[in-house]
């Protein structure tokens, strides 16, 4: 290939990996390598350095700076009800099932700044289930998580949030949950009072409770397939039996090693229930 | 690198999927090169995508799952709301990261990846389209040694994308509609690429 100054190199791609593992604890390894190349590709041209060894030196020197890459390196999209039909799905089957529970222990993986975590508050408190619920909402990134915590989202976006919360089937004026300021949404503190925020790696740490519903959406598509394996062990053995789990998308349970020990619930809008252990 | 199979991307926004039926007929059984096609469109309609497409080659016509391992003779299309990115082993990836250019899936994104992983092994062909989106990948796939082409704006239903490629990047060839289908037939013929 071309030696082009503003392309990084595999191999200088898996030295920063290797950086990040040994020194700071963060293991990307198991990552998709084409989606962290093309973020680290980014934030080498958006920051200018002259060389790939000025990039690395500043990795290795410079912890607020690395603070800031691994926000970049890990995808941080999100926004509230996407996917209108998975919510719909959440709404109408899966959390009346969970409302014959004394207390709902929810588990939200990789929330990245809360949009989703704030958006199930909202099915919880509708349905008149918020009161005796515990939303964990965890993120490997301190810094999104302070984000999360704060629920203060751009105004810009609400018309699309209103507008995915109503196709999700929401029936309430979407505005009477958040104080609309300058150009910030600022969501209610009644809906935050059940949501524990918290800093958890789904590569290193273990399981810390045990749920009846666990989502993660669009996380381990940046993952490779033992990671993948991995993780979802890892959410099976967090669940209570007969407990939910809930993917993205464009993501599955087939050809996993946990397949076996779920059972589809809702085909498209990747909802599984835990039968075995 | 010598396992991955030879690869056509085509990026297609505004007016395109008219071009993408007529270029299908031409990808006849024995295909000798893996096709992805990244095409913007509204984010609920893939299912559908699929079908008119599939109907129009027979060779087997999918929505790219992530972990798909590229295989020759086979068309993938980026699903919508997704990036398409490719490993280094010809496995895709998907990526629901910010929209490039107000797209995703987003045609730079996957002609940037392609690139990276098959250089010279890589064509790609831009189509007509109301975007800047494409251009800066076929940069991309110049450099790292791919074919490049784009839509003659003058047959392109929506010129702006593929004169906007024209006008900032260098490309290899400028095709109209039968020039185009006689580079698939070349392709089909096992002739060199680039």
């Amino acid at each position: 290939m071309m030696d082009n100054l503003r392309h990084l190199k595999d191999e200088d791609v898996l030295l920063l990996l290797n950086d990040l593992l040994e020194q700071y604890g963060y293991d990307f390894t198991d990552y998709s390598f084409a989606s962290v190349k093309r973020r680290l590709q980014r934030v080498y041209i958006t920051d200018r350095f002259p060389s790939f060894a000025e990039f690395r030196y500043r990795v290795k020197t410079d912890p607020e700076y690395l603070v800031y890459l691994m926000e970049q390196i890990t995808v941080n999209v999100t926004e509230m009800f996407r996917d209108p039909g998975f919510f719909q799905e959440l709404r109408k089957q899966i959390l009346p099932v969970l409302a014959t529970y004394p207390l709902i222990r929810i588990w939200h993986a990789g929330c990245s700044t809360g949009e989703e975590v704030y958006s199930v508050a909202i099915l919880l408190h509708e349905l008149n289930l918020l009161h005796k619920s515990v939303i964990y909402a965890t993120d490997i990134n301190e810094s999104v998580l302070e984000k999360a915590r704060k629920g203060i989202f751009p105004l810009q976006y609400m018309q699309q949030y209103s507008q995915n919360y109503q196709l999700s089937g929401g029936q309430q004026e979407f505005s009477r949950y958040y104080a609309a300021n300058y150009e910030y949404a600022k969501f209610s503190d009644m809906l935050r009072e059940k949501i524990i925020f918290a800093a958890h790696n789904l590569v290193t740490d273990r399981s810390f409770n045990e749920f009846q519903l666990i989502v993660c959406r669009n996380v381990l598509i940046y993952f490779n397939k033992d990671l993948q394996d991995k993780v979802l062990h890892l959410f099976s053995e967090s669940l209570e039996q007969l407990g939910f789990l809930a993917l993205g998308a464009k993501e599955t349970l087939r050809f996993t090693t946990v397949a076996p020990l779920f059972k589809p619930i809702a085909h498209k809008e990747k909802i599984w229930r835990k039968i075995a252990t | 690198m010598t396992s991955l199979p030879k690869l056509l991307v085509i990026g297609g926004s505004a007016g395109s999927l008219e071009v993408l039926m007529q270029l299908l007929p031409e990808l006849k059984p024995e295909w000798p090169l893996a096709v992805i096609i990244v095409l913007h469109r509204r984010t609920d309609s893939d299912t559908l995508l699929a079908e008119l497409l599939s109907a129009k080659t027979t060779l087997s016509v999918k929505d790219a799952e992530e972990k798909d391992i590229l295989l020759t003779g086979c068309v993938y299309i980026a699903p919508s709301d997704y990036h398409l990115l490719i490993e280094p082993d010809g496995s895709l990836t998907l990526d629901a990261s910010e929209k490039v250019h107000y797209s995703r899936p987003s045609i730079d994104v996957t002609f940037m990846s392609a690139a990276e992983v098959f250089g010279s092994r890589l064509s790609c062909l831009l189509l007509s389209g109301a975007n800047v989106d494409g251009a800066e990948g076929l940069q991309t796939v110049h450099e790292l040694g791919g074919f490049t082409a784009v839509q003659d704006p003058d047959t392109a239903e929506v010129s702006f994308m593929p004169k906007h490629a024209i006008n900032t990047v260098k490309v290899d060839k400028v095709f109209n509609i039968s020039e185009m289908i006689a580079f698939v037939k070349s392709l089909n013929d096992g002739k060199s690429v680039a």
